[in-house]
């Protein structure tokens, strides 16, 4: 079991419960919290190098590294693992914001059980992108919801109560959508004769859902994990949730854990349901769409800074689902690049929103001006992270969102030629007017916030950041440029999952 | 008379010398020692527990069926059997604290022999092949249990408590008899074996009002709605160790002897006549006692509405008929034990230390008494459902049980069932909030609890981390299931 290497991504974050729950002081919780996520991100870069030398030597398996072992007997239910690109750039993902996350909360207050609750969280996370087999899958998804719960009820600020409730019930109540259709796809997962499986795999391989079980099934969870993607109109928890929540609680949530919902839809819904996921996906076109353009819009008149980033973070993940739901490759590289670019680009923005909170105690940009003069670094990071966000050349915005409207509009065209309607042409275009609606409310809050006369004479006295802020910033930046600059190594690390055995699946 | 075929009772013996021992010890052993007849009562019971658990695991748990067709046994049964001596021991060892303090002076020794015999009756009712021996255990299993709800003598809501109890104990069971007779009246007979014979490709109205009568007799005793009106307020006045037995190990009991009466006597109409009245009683259940449960401010009321919901999940495994559902609800109720049991094992430690049962006392609990918090916080999440704890797995195997049997039907239901566990979530959730969000100083102060509360506390925390993630208890009950000679009337 310990040969391989995957079970490690949730052995360490195990490691590091025990060892602050075991920590008496806090610089040995911070130790035990920055060692973990160095370790991990250590662990996800090895595989990447290591993922990246197996296919460029040939292998052609979907999914590598892959070994599972018997746990429920008599329901085939294993503990199976298994990576593919898009996981491994998940996993990288994941180490990257939780190591940043760990910084960002620095000075928390009981450190000890706000540091447990946020790995117990990171388990879930990390369990969820190397799980192959439903079952597993969906253990760490709920592992990694329900700490949300106390960290934004204890550590979180305004309307904590009732937004902690409010997050907690409607993801929850997502998973039980989803829960039930995990379930059918596990009656249905096999061909008469062979032995039911929760394995994706040989549930993708078999194809055996029938089809009028797939229309049932299919929405079950695709809206399931959707309520986690942000889809409107499931997307009212996120603005609250991510308001009230503390600074790395936002910053694993909009950062990390919103992309499980998109990462499930593509990986459950649409890898099991081929079948109707071409035939539905008008519906949740129509859903997403929407999203990306009423994410945008409502993002414009919101004055909170923390409110335009969450609504920020509905259209940009609406977008994930929309580019995924365009079923060709170009679009489903963006929506993963996506995933990516806006998990760290947003993570950023908590981080720097929560740093400015902590300096000034307001988050409303019309109490605030002229930071530029007094927050020097922290500004220019700001503007770093809304120009990656408005698709500034350079950094990852553009990358993702060019490749997703580009594989749209293809997909549109195609749907419009082949004679099979313009709906897909028609929202294609609605959502690529998010772009400069995104414009408009990055801008507006630079101008606001950064740019002009100082607003408040005290905020003259505040100081620029510290070492520890300045270095979970960095990181993210670096993170960000690399994949503006390199995007060529990301797509291709997320093309080798589009293998020829995923377009027969997927019919494409 | 082959006396021989007494040994195949051999757990009814065992715990019918355990029940002879105590009440021995109780009248005959020097008022001085009498401290220790907890210890001596458990003691004994894990000796009988253990004994099952060897006959297992030596394999002699052997179906068989003894005089003249009247008693059964076999090892699922002895598997539940063995659940439910799991479940007492547990509940004796947090009722020591309450049976040495003073109030229960005098009384002692009723608890436990009272407590003795209704198991007694429980194992009756399990293993009961003809309905007089049913309504034998039915009866000792109900009426001593009215007893013990009185047993806080000097409290008048005990008294009215068990007034409650005791008439609608009887007014179920006489809604039982009546249901009873007309089946008589139908077939001829009282042996589950002939009536099954006899019901195949019969329907007429008196069949429908027989079902319906016993169904509802065994609701009062499951308190499913809408027969649950006495749930609350028995919950409430009753010593809180009577309720924590009441709440798991009586309903769970009942709850397999309900299977065994639908599956082995009405199993034929299953389709015709049973099916849609369960599925009415399950819906109406979770989500009666869900809704009822949000607004409960007394600890004690609140669980009661939450386990008349968690019955209505115990229902989804009978209503499967087959093996995966039955494993399912075996495991569910073995979970179940060990969720209740923690939360009443804190809520017990906090009323014997300073009398406190609202849930308002428990604003802080954290910074007051952060074990005891946390033993409750896991308890919450486990009865909820969330993963790593037992409960989502329990949760999530009678789910898939339920669909197992395959109708377009079963899948509203459980679909219904989810949704409603996110009601739950919700008022389990309130507690969480009362005692770890809540900024308020705590009006419970710091307190030690006694050694024996400590340890239940220990061993059912510790069930609720490993029940679920060693696969081993589930496995081992679905192949007992799917051997049992209750397969048979399972339909395919």
């Amino acid at each position: 079991m310990f040969s391989n290497i995957l079970i490690y991504f949730v052995i360490i974050p195990l490691l590091m419960l025990a060892g602050t729950g075991l920590c008496r002081g806090v610089r040995g919780i911070r130790a035990v919290a920055v060692t973990g996520s160095i370790a991990l991100i250590a662990l996800s870069v090895y595989l990447l190098v290591d993922y990246i030398g197996l296919r460029a030597a040939g292998d052609s398996a979907p999914m590598l590294y892959t070994d599972s072992w018997m746990w429920f007997e008599p329901l085939n239910i294993h503990l199976a693992v298994g990576v593919d690109g898009i996981s491994i750039a998940m996993l990288l993902l994941s180490s990257i914001i939780l190591f940043t996350g760990s910084f960002a909360s620095w000075n928390i207050p009981q450190p000890k059980e706000f540091f447990l609750w946020l790995i117990l969280l990171s388990t879930g996370v990390f369990g969820f992108f190397i799980s192959i087999d439903l079952f597993t899958m969906f253990m760490f998804y709920e592992v990694a919801l329900i700490p949300m719960y106390l960290l934004i009820g204890v550590w979180g600020s305004g309307r904590k109560n009732y937004s902690a409730m409010k997050l907690t019930l409607m993801l929850m109540g997502g998973s039980a959508f989803l829960m039930l259709g995990l379930i059918g796809i596990y009656y249905h997962s096999a061909p008469a004769g062979h032995e039911l499986t929760w394995n994706l795999l040989e549930i993708a391989a078999y194809d055996a859902v029938p089809h009028g079980w797939q229309s049932f099934l299919f929405p079950m969870t695709f809206v399931g994990f959707g309520v986690l993607g942000a889809m409107f109109p499931f997307h009212t928890w996120s603005p609250d949730g991510h308001a009230s929540a503390p600074t790395a609680v936002s910053m694993l949530h909009a950062g990390v854990l919103m992309k499980l919902g998109g990462y499930g839809c593509f990986r459950v819904a649409i890898y099991l349901m081929p079948w109707a996921a071409q035939e539905l996906a008008w519906i949740f076109l129509i859903l997403t769409g929407t999203s990306v353009v009423y994410g945008a819009f409502c993002a414009c008149v919101k004055t909170d800074l923390k409110y335009i980033n969450a609504y920020s973070s509905v259209s940009h993940c609406g977008l994930v689902l929309f580019a995924i739901l365009m079923l060709n490759t170009t679009a489903m590289t963006g929506a993963i690049m996506q995933m990516l670019s806006h998990g760290l680009m947003t993570a950023l923005f908590f981080a720097l929103i929560g740093m400015i909170y902590g300096r000034t105690h307001t988050r409303e940009i019309t109490q605030m001006g002229g930071m530029m003069q007094i927050l020097p670094y922290l500004s220019v990071c700001y503007v770093i992270a809304g120009f990656a966000s408005l698709g500034l050349p350079g950094l990852s915005g553009f990358v993702a969102e060019m490749t997703i409207f580009v594989g749209s509009f293809q997909a549109g065209m195609a749907d419009y030629l082949g004679g099979e309607g313009s709906l897909r042409l028609v929202f294609t275009i609605i959502a690529c007017c998010s772009i400069v609606i995104t414009a408009v409310y990055i801008l507006r809050v630079v101008g606001k916030l950064l740019l002009g006369p100082v607003y408040d004479d005290h905020h003259r006295s505040l100081t620029d950041a510290t070492w520890w802020e300045r270095l979970s910033t960095a990181t993210l930046i670096i993170a960000v440029a690399a994949i503006g600059c390199f995007p060529n190594f990301f797509s291709n690390l997320i093309k080798t999952t589009f293998t020829p055995e995923i377009f027969t699946v997927l019919g494409m | 008379m082959d006396y021989s075929q007494f040994l195949a009772m051999k757990q009814e013996i065992a715990l019918l010398v355990v029940f002879l021992l105590v009440f021995l010890y109780d009248t005959f052993m020097p008022k001085s020692t009498q401290k220790a007849l907890p210890a001596f009562s458990i003691i004994l019971m894990l000796l009988a527990t253990a004994a099952g658990f060897c006959s297992h695991c030596l394999g002699s748990d052997t179906t068989v069926v003894a005089f003249a067709g009247m008693y059964e046994t076999s090892a699922v049964i002895a598997a539940i059997k063995g659940i439910l001596n799991i479940g007492v021991v547990i509940v004796l060892l947090q009722s020591i604290k309450w049976a040495n303090g003073e109030s229960m002076l005098m009384r002692r020794g009723e608890f436990y022999e009272l407590l003795l015999v209704t198991l007694f009756g429980m194992y009756l009712m399990i293993s009961a092949r003809h309905f007089l021996v049913f309504i034998i255990g039915l009866e000792s299993a109900s009426l001593p249990l009215a007893a013990m709800v009185a047993l806080d003598k000097n409290r008048y809501e005990s008294h009215e408590a068990a007034v409650k109890y005791i008439l609608t104990a009887v007014f179920s069971s006489a809604v039982f008899m009546m249901g009873l007779s007309f089946v008589y009246g139908l077939t001829g007979s009282l042996y589950f074996e002939n009536i099954y014979f006899a019901l195949t490709n019969q329907l007429n109205m008196l069949l429908v009002i027989a079902i319906a009568f016993v169904i509802s007799g065994i609701g009062f005793k499951l308190s499913l709605v809408p027969f649950h009106l006495w749930t609350a307020d028995v919950y409430q006045g009753a010593p809180t160790s009577v309720t924590s037995y009441l709440s798991v190990i009586s309903k769970g009991a009942a709850a397999f002897a309900f299977l065994v009466i639908l599956a082995q006597v009405f199993g034929p109409v299953y389709s015709k006549v049973w099916e849609w009245m369960l599925y009415a009683l399950i819906i109406l259940t979770i989500t009666v006692g869900n809704l009822f449960a949000i607004r409960q401010r007394n600890m004690k009321r609140f669980l009661a509405f939450s386990s008349v919901s968690q019955a209505g999940y115990i229902m989804l495994g009978v209503i499967a008929m087959n093996a995966m559902g039955m494993a399912a609800m075996m495991y569910y109720i073995l979970v179940y034990i060990f969720s209740n049991l923690a939360a009443f094992g804190v809520i017990g430690a906090i009323e014997n230390a300073t009398g406190k049962v609202s849930m308002d006392d428990y604003r802080g609990l954290y910074k007051t008494n952060p074990r005891l918090s946390v033993a409750m916080m896991l308890a919450m999440f486990s009865l909820a459902g969330i993963p790593p704890f037992a409960g989502f797995f329990s949760k999530f195997f009678i789910f898939t049980g339920a669909i197992n049997q395959g109708s377009v039907a079963i899948y509203v239901l459980v679909l219904i069932a989810l949704i409603n566990t996110i009601i739950s979530l919700y008022y389990y959730l309130l507690v969480v909030k009362a005692m770890f969000i809540s900024e308020e100083e705590c009006v419970i102060g710091w307190f030690r609890s006694s050694f024996s509360e400590r340890l239940g506390l220990w061993i059912t925390v510790g069930g609720i981390l490993l029940l679920g993630l060693v696969s081993c208890v589930y496995s081992s009950l679905l192949n007992l299931a799917e051997v049992s000679p209750m397969n048979m009337y399972f339909m395919s």
